[in-house]
């Protein structure tokens, strides 16, 4: 054994393969065999492509060998949230209206991690449509927290975040309209990183809420993240609303945080934070003032509009978006349904679930002639606002700093019985994708029963390097981010 | 009937099909026809994931009708989702324009026997057109034809400014020809490329509010709509004098029954749930952006009539027709451009060649026979090569085939006889012939001369300028 998978970072991997001690099919296969073992009690996959990943793997291995130029990243495997379009791999969203579904087309991310040389090894499992909280909303099977196996991983990329934390793959990728990368990091005890609006391509993922949906990457590290956001970022030409910007994150780490003013919302510690969540958080921000930066406490009041704005325009945008899965034309279709109406009527009724019938149905009512103005339209203001509160604290803060979410990870089966309070819990996450920023996740230390604490820094759109860098700053100084549960310290390639 | 007049009241919807290359949305062709679901691709055809852009050419084209029309173009627009299932829309929203469409507030002149008026345009948007359903009566299905999905419309909504059907018909043609002038829109009826909903309710004549409008959907031929008008106008009038009300609803008109049915009514009607499509970004047009299109507009209908009235000398009739189809006003630029008779091009085109080339289906106009050719045809005229029953006749013959007209002539032995002893021994030997009727003539009766120039130009093949015969024959009647 060359080294413990635990040490095994993305960028370490690379390195490896890139120094020749390790070749790309080596490597995959080892994280083929460590996946399926561990993913028995995990759950973190929804299939595992063996066939495929053996091919990419192969391939990789051939353009190293012909000195290709790739990236930092060549030949490292990772899990995909399976919400993203794989080319002649299924694409379900866990949901059973989408089973079978195969695209004949790639999404831009994979085209652009391809060319990186990424090598996928499976789909991830997530809330059905990204919608939930805790990935207990998948159709086909429920996670579990790796550092607990009777908690949730959080959602709705929990699939990709426990696969990360329990070392099955060196990174995966997420999605996140509402903390779906960072609140199920957080939970897990790993980096996510939900960039700003725009910086990576929608164009295969499939839609929730579009003008919040964006895609990012869940890792051990920032320093990880910042290698994956390099190779995903991007303009393109097939997503109208992809910016042109080109980041260079993993050159722009070292810079520290010493004259950084960040800002600390007092709304964000208040009622409603769980205490131990507090002191941890509160001890974090002690790390990054004794590394130079100055803190700031300031008004946020307007955080208390930002879930019920959330949960109207996502969910207006997906009545919308999930109009398409109507049994014509691909995935589930009922098979007692006769005439037009009755496809339509059984084949939805049968092929969603609970969660995302409730948002359809919320969505479409708060379109409805007569309540457009008092619901979707108020809610489009409260963005706006949301936005504008930003804005001012930008102008002077180079950072804002708080929880990822309320508690650490529930247990299995507490959050669906009150899905009010699991609402509420998206409530320091939320506002981001409201308002188009980037928002990192990161691990800062473990409660009592020992699971995971995240915080976050938010930063101004495009600034996503200088979060980077932050975090990158604080995890030199502390070590949360490189430990692991137990389940995951055994084994190495 | 009572004694109380009725006034119509009608307001359209135009669809028209944009002529550009590519799809609103994506790159597939526009191109009509091609095998079922041949012009597709996932984006057109609504897949999970796909993200639509949009075809810059789309709103180049709407900002191009803009104008011609006098709108306020808008500066910062935006698309918006219409909602609603149904398998020709496989997305089950369509993008179009609700709050804030491209143009608004624009003035079409009309004028026709009678009338002259603006009709004034409430708004233009941009929106994706959606497929076909294709009903198999043998096995009782029903297939999707995606083809059409995602090609780009403008719809051009009035204000309820018509009052007869006259008046629509000639909305929509001289709408028709601008959009053909500025080359956005084939605007084919039958292949679906300019279509018209129309909007229509009665009043009592002096009446100041409008009555109930009921709407008739996608009437494809003018001469269907100015049939649905009539229709749906005598229904509603006998409706109300019969004691009953109009009820707002949509209606489908059956061109070979000449009725219209009952589709949906209002309290039926379905909530479109519009809000803004988050997947594209706004549309904004610079000042900039108006000017050059402004600047590259080419000359439309009207000022091209005025040139051909003021410039040529046509009538106003002529000039109208001619002009109010683009291509007949370019093939009448290039014969005139070479024969420099503009009065004769004009009664050419107006007489046989209008004839032929409408034969045609529907209305499409298509043209055979290149201009050269016919200014070769006006140019034997001219010098006396042929004589005008001749000129008809190689201009039959040169329409069906790819033939050239001075070739035929040669061949075909037509050239007239320029030899005046030629016309004159025949003009004696006629007379000789004809006793009773030299005679007749001799007596006064002056109408037996066309009688005797025709006997001349039988002799003669046809081959010669029925003026001289006519000369020769009266010099020898003397």
């Amino acid at each position: 054994m060359n080294i413990a998978f635990t040490e095994l970072t993305p960028i370490k991997a690379g390195e490896m393969v890139r120094k020749r001690e390790l070749s790309v099919e080596e490597l995959t296969k080892a994280y083929l065999k460590r996946s399926i073992a561990l993913d028995g009690e995990i759950n973190a996959f929804l299939r595992i492509e063996e066939e495929y990943a053996l091919k990419s793997a192969a391939a990789v291995q051939k353009r190293i060998d012909a000195k290709e130029e790739l990236g930092p990243l060549a030949g490292v495997p990772f899990g995909l949230k399976d919400n993203i379009c794989t080319k002649g791999l299924e694409t379900t969203c866990a949901s059973r209206i989408l089973g079978g579904f195969v695209p004949p087309y790639e999404a831009t991310l994979m085209e652009k991690m391809s060319r990186g040389g990424a090598v996928l090894i499976g789909k991830t499992n997530m809330d059905e449509f990204a919608m939930g909280s805790t990935t207990e909303t998948s159709y086909y099977k429920t996670t579990k927290n790796p550092w607990n196996l009777e908690h949730v991983p959080g959602g709705s990329s929990g699939g990709s975040a426990a696969a990360v934390a329990a070392r099955e793959v060196p990174y995966a990728i997420g999605s996140d309209t509402g903390g779906s990368i960072r609140q199920p990091a957080a939970y897990c005890g790993v980096t996510g990183l939900k960039p700003t609006y725009g910086a990576v391509s929608r164009f295969g993922l499939i839609a929730y809420g579009s003008s919040l949906d964006q895609i990012g990457p869940i890792a051990p590290s920032a320093k990880d993240c910042a290698a994956i956001l390099d190779m995903i970022s991007g303009f393109d030409e097939k997503d109208a609303t992809s910016m042109k910007t080109q980041f260079n994150a993993v050159a722009q780490l070292e810079g520290g945080v010493k004259d950084m003013v960040i800002g600390i919302p007092k709304s964000y510690f208040g009622e409603g934070l769980n205490g131990e969540v507090r002191e941890i958080i509160t001890a974090a921000i002690k790390v990054l003032t004794d590394a130079g930066a100055k803190v700031e406490e300031f008004d946020f009041s307007i955080l208390d509009y930002a879930v019920p704005a959330y949960y109207i325009i996502a969910s207006a945008e997906a009545s919308s978006n999930l109009s398409r899965f109507d049994g014509v034309k691909y995935g589930f279709r009922a098979e007692d349904a006769e005439g037009l109406r009755d496809v339509y009527l059984k084949t939805r009724t049968q092929g969603f679930g609970s969660e995302v019938k409730k948002r359809i149905m919320l969505g479409a009512f708060a379109l409805s002639s007569g309540y457009y103005d008092a619901y979707y339209n108020k809610a489009l203001q409260v963005k706006a606002l949301i936005k504008k509160a930003f804005d001012d604290a930008f102008a002077k803060y180079d950072m804002i700093l708080g929880p990822v979410a309320p508690t650490t990870a529930p247990k299995i089966g507490e959050s669906l019985k009150d899905p009010l309070a699991m609402y509420l819990s998206d409530i320091y996450t939320v506002s981001v994708n409201l308002a188009g920023l980037p928002g990192i996740a990161l691990p800062c230390g473990f409660d009592q029963k020992g699971l995971p604490v995240g915080m976050q820094l938010i930063a101004k759109a495009f600034d996503d390097e200088k979060l980077l860098c932050a975090a990158h700053c604080y995890q030199q100084l502390t070590d949360f981010h490189r430990q692991f549960p137990a389940l995951a310290g055994k084994g190495g390639v | 009937m009572s004694e109380i007049k009725y006034e119509t009241v009608i307001g359209l919807e135009v669809h028209t099909e944009l002529a550009t290359a590519s799809k609103i949305f994506c790159s597939c062709t526009t191109e009509f026809g091609g095998e079922p679901n041949t012009h597709c691709c996932p984006i057109c055809t609504g897949m999970p994931g796909v993200l639509p852009v949009l075809n810059q050419k789309v709103v180049e084209f709407g900002i191009a009708v803009g104008l011609a029309t006098d709108s306020e173009i808008t500066p910062y627009g935006k698309f918006d989702r219409k909602n609603y299932f149904y398998p020709d829309l496989p997305k089950a929203f369509q993008i179009s324009q609700l709050y804030l469409p491209i143009c608004r507030n624009g003035v079409v002149a009309i004028e026709g026997e009678g009338f002259q008026k603006n009709i004034r345009i409430h708004e233009i948007h941009m929106e994706e057109d959606a497929g076909k359903l294709i009903h198999d009566p043998i096995f009782d299905t029903t297939h999707a034809d995606y083809n059409r999905c995602g090609v780009p419309l403008l719809e051009i909504v009035s204000e309820p400014d018509f009052r007869s059907a006259e008046e629509v018909i000639a909305y929509l043609e001289t709408l028709k020809a601008i959009l053909q002038y500025l080359g956005v829109s084939d605007c084919k009826m039958q292949e679906g490329s300019l279509r018209a909903d129309v909007n229509l309710s009665v009043r009592p004549l002096g009446q100041a509010e409008f009555g109930t409008r009921t709407e008739m959907k996608n009437i494809n031929s003018f001469r269907s709509i100015a049939r649905a008008i009539a229709a749906e106008r005598k229904r509603q009038i006998e409706l109300i004098e019969d004691g009953g009300k109009v009820i707002q609803q949509t209606r489908r008109w059956d061109d070979a029954k000449g009725v219209s049915y009952a589709m949906r009514s209002k309290e039926d009607a379905q909530d479109y749930r519009y809000f803004p499509e988050p997947d594209l970004s706004p549309v904004v047009i610079s000042e900039e952006w108006q000017e050059e299109i402004r600047k590259g507009l080419p000359m439309l209908p009207k000022e091209r009539k005025a040139k051909y009235m003021e410039g040529y000398g046509l009538s106003p009739y002529d000039a109208g027709i001619i002009t109010g189809i683009k291509a007949l006003a370019d093939y009448f630029d290039e014969v005139n451009a070479i024969v420099g008779q503009p009065q004769e091009v004009a009664n050419w085109l107006l007489g046989d060649f209008m004839r032929l080339a409408k034969a045609g289906e529907g209305d499409t106009f298509e043209i055979l026979l290149s201009p050269a050719k016919l200014a070769d045809i006006i140019l034997m005229v001219k010098t006396n090569v042929i004589n005008r029953n001749t000129a008809k006749e190689v201009f039959a013959a040169v329409w069906q085939e790819d033939l050239d007209p001075k070739q035929y002539v040669e061949e075909h032995d037509l050239a007239m006889v320029g030899d005046g002893d030629l016309i004159k021994d025949t003009v004696a030997k006629v007379l000789a012939a004809n006793p009773k009727t030299v005679a007749e003539f001799k007596a006064g009766k002056e109408k037996v001369l066309g009688f005797l120039v025709g006997q001349c130009m039988k002799e003669l093949k046809g081959k010669a300028d029925p003026g001289t015969v006519n000369t020769l024959l009266r010099e020898a009647l003397k």
